[in-house]
C-alpha cells in the first residue's frame, strides 16, 4: 500500500481541532483552560493591583514554597506533625465509631434510647467546646488528637448503626428460619450489610478529623502548622502563608483520595 | 420510629440526661475531676443566670447571631445563582461542577487565616468565612437538583406553551427543590458552626469569642455556661428548621 492509497481512505480532516475532540475531552480541556486562565488572572492582578502584604502572586508563592516551606527544617516538622496527629486520630476515631457503633446497633432497645442522643451531639458545633479540649489536654499534639478523633468519630458511629439498622427483614427470617442465633445473625447477616455504610462512614470522618485537627491547631499552636500560619500573617506575609495553605490542602485532598479510593476497592464486591 | 411505643425510648433518653446531670453534680461534690477541667454544675447555673442578665452577653448573641445571618444570606444567593447559572448549559454543569466538587473537599478551614488577613479580626472575616463554608453545600445541591431534572418534563411543558419563567416556576424549581432543600439545610449549620468555630479562633466579639476568652481567663464556669448556650441554641435551631423543612417540603410540591 503506497501513502497515497492511505491519504485517500482517511475521512476527510474536520477543518477545527476542538470539533474533533470528544466530549470528555472538551470538558476536560476547558478545565484545565479555566484552573491556568485563572492563575494567569490570579498573578496579573496581586502583581499590578493587589495590596502586596495581602495578596501573593501564584509564581512567589511557588518560590516560598520552595525557599520558605520545604526547606525550613521546623516546618517541615511541624507538617509531619499534623501529619501524624490527623492520622492517629482518624485511626482512634474509626476504632472507637465501630465499637461504639457495634455495641449501640446491636439491640433495638439500645438502638432506640441511644441514637437520637448520638445524633443530637453530632449537630452540636463541638467547635465551641475547642477552649475546653485544650483545658484538658494542653497545647500539645495530645489536644489536636482529641480534637480530631471526637469530629472523626461520629460519622462512623453514626454510619454504622444505621447499616446495622436498614436490613431486609427477609434476611432475618430467612437465617432465623435456617436456624441462626443471635451471634450468627449478627457476625453473618448484620455485619455483611454495614459494610458500606461503614465505608461511607470512613470517608466522612477523614473530612472530619481533618477540620477538627485543623481548627486545634489554628486555634492554639506552638509547634505545628497553626503557630506557622499565625506567624505569615501576623508579619504580613502572605507568599509563605499561600504556600503553606497549599501544602496541607495538597495534604488533605491526597488523604481523601486515599480514603475514596479504599472505599471504593472494598466495596467493589457489592457490584 | 416505626412500631411499638416510643415511651420506653424516651424515658431511656430522659435518664440518660438524668444520670448525665446527676453524675456531673456527684463529680462536682467529690471533686474527682478538677473544677478548673469540669466546674460544679450548680456553679455552671449560678453563672448562667448571672450571665443572661448581663447586657454584654446580649451584645456578644447580637454579633454572632448578625454574623451568620448575613453570612447565610450570603451564600445563599450565591449558591443558587451559581448553580442556576451553572446548569443552564449541560456543558458549563459537567466542566465546572467537578472543579466546584473538588474545591469543597478541601477543608476550607485551611483558608481561615487568608480570610483574617484579608477582610480583617472584626466580623467581616467571619462573615465571608461562613460565607464560603455554606457557599458549597447550597451550590452543589443546587446543580445537582437543577440538573436532574428529567428533560421530558422540560419538553412536556414547552409542548404545553409554558414560558421561560413558567418552565422555571412550575416545572424546573418544583423538580428540584426537595434537594435545594437538603443543601439548604445543610449550608445553614455550615454557616453556623464555622461562624462560631471562626470567632472561636481569631475574633475580637461574639460568642465563640467569650467562649475563648473565659477559658483563657480560667473562668470554667462561665465558659460551661456559654457552651451550655450555645448547645441549647443548636438543638433549638435544628427543630425550627426541621419545623419549616417539613412545612416547606409539604408546601409548593
Amino acid at each position: 500500500m503506497t501513502l497515497s492509497d492511505a491519504n485517500i481512505r482517511r475521512p476527510a480532516p474536520t477543518p477545527c481541532p476542538w470539533l474533533r475532540l470528544s466530549g470528555t475531552a472538551k470538558v476536560a480541556w476547558t478545565q484545565r483552560f479555566i484552573v491556568t486562565a485563572f492563575l494567569v488572572i490570579w498573578e496579573i492582578w496581586a502583581r499590578v493591583g493587589g495590596d502586596a502584604e495581602l495578596i501573593a502572586p501564584p509564581s512567589a508563592i511557588v518560590r516560598a514554597l520552595f525557599a520558605n516551606i520545604l526547606s525550613d527544617p521546623d516546618i517541615r516538622a511541624a507538617i509531619a506533625l499534623t501529619l501524624f496527629e490527623i492520622v492517629v486520630a482518624y485511626v482512634l476515631a474509626v476504632l472507637g465509631g465501630l465499637a461504639l457503633g457495634i455495641a449501640i446497633g446491636s439491640s433495638t432497645i439500645s438502638r432506640r434510647a441511644l441514637y437520637p442522643i448520638v445524633l443530637l451531639l453530632y449537630a452540636i458545633p463541638q467547635v465551641v467546646l475547642l477552649p475546653l479540649f485544650t483545658l484538658g489536654f494542653g497545647i500539645g499534639p495530645a489536644a489536636k488528637i482529641a480534637f480530631g478523633f471526637s469530629h472523626g468519630i461520629f460519622p462512623v458511629l453514626v454510619n454504622v448503626v444505621a447499616g446495622m439498622q436498614n436490613i431486609n427483614p427477609l434476611y432475618l427470617k430467612a437465617a432465623r428460619a435456617m436456624g441462626a442465633g443471635r451471634a450468627d445473625i449478627l457476625r453473618d447477616v448484620v455485619f455483611r450489610h454495614m459494610v458500606g455504610s461503614f465505608f461511607t462512614g470512613l470517608r466522612l470522618a477523614m473530612t472530619m478529623t481533618l477540620l477538627g485537627v485543623i481548627l486545634a491547631e489554628l486555634y492554639v499552636s506552638t509547634a505545628g502548622v497553626g503557630y506557622f500560619t499565625k506567624l505569615f500573617a501576623e508579619t504580613f506575609d502572605p507568599a509563605p502563608l499561600f504556600a503553606l495553605i497549599g501544602t496541607l490542602a495538597a495534604m488533605a485532598i491526597v488523604l481523601n483520595v486515599i480514603v475514596r479510593t479504599a472505599e471504593r476497592r472494598l466495596t467493589r464486591w457489592k457490584g | 420510629m416505626r412500631g411499638g411505643s416510643a415511651l420506653p425510648a424516651r424515658l431511656i433518653q430522659l435518664g440518660f440526661v438524668a444520670a448525665f446531670l446527676a453524675l456531673w453534680f456527684v463529680i462536682g461534690r467529690t471533686g474527682a475531676i478538677s473544677p478548673l477541667f469540669l466546674p460544679p454544675v450548680e456553679a455552671v447555673w449560678s453563672a448562667l443566670t448571672a450571665l443572661v442578665q448581663t447586657p454584654q452577653f446580649w451584645a456578644a448573641v447580637q454579633v454572632t447571631l448578625t454574623t451568620i445571618v448575613e453570612a447565610y444570606l450570603i451564600a445563599l444567593a450565591l449558591g443558587i445563582t451559581a448553580g442556576y447559572a451553572i446548569t443552564r448549559s449541560r456543558f458549563a454543569t459537567k466542566v465546572l461542577e467537578p472543579i466546584v466538587s473538588s474545591i469543597f473537599a478541601i477543608p476550607i478551614t485551611l483558608f481561615l487565616p487568608l480570610f483574617i488577613l484579608l477582610f480583617g479580626i472584626g466580623t467581616a472575616s467571619k462573615v465571608a468565612y461562613g460565607a464560603a463554608y455554606g457557599f458549597f453545600p447550597i451550590a452543589l445541591n443546587t446543580i445537582a437538583g437543577l440538573a436532574g431534572v428529567e428533560n421530558h418534563y422540560l419538553n412536556a411543558a414547552k409542548s404545553m406553551g409554558f414560558s421561560h419563567f413558567g418552565t422555571f416556576r412550575h416545572v424546573l424549581f418544583q423538580a428540584a427543590f426537595p434537594v435545594i432543600l437538603t443543601g439548604l439545610r445543610i449550608g445553614f449549620f455550615v454557616c453556623f458552626a464555622s461562624v462560631l468555630g471562626g470567632e472561636t479562633i481569631s475574633s475580637v466579639s461574639g460568642v465563640g469569642r467569650n467562649i475563648a476568652l473565659s477559658a483563657e481567663l480560667m473562668e470554667p464556669a462561665r465558659m460551661f455556661a456559654w457552651i451550655a448556650v450555645v448547645i441549647v441554641a443548636a438543638i433549638l435551631l435544628n427543630g425550627i428548621v426541621s419545623l419549616f423543612e417539613n412545612r416547606m417540603r409539604k408546601g409548593p410540591a
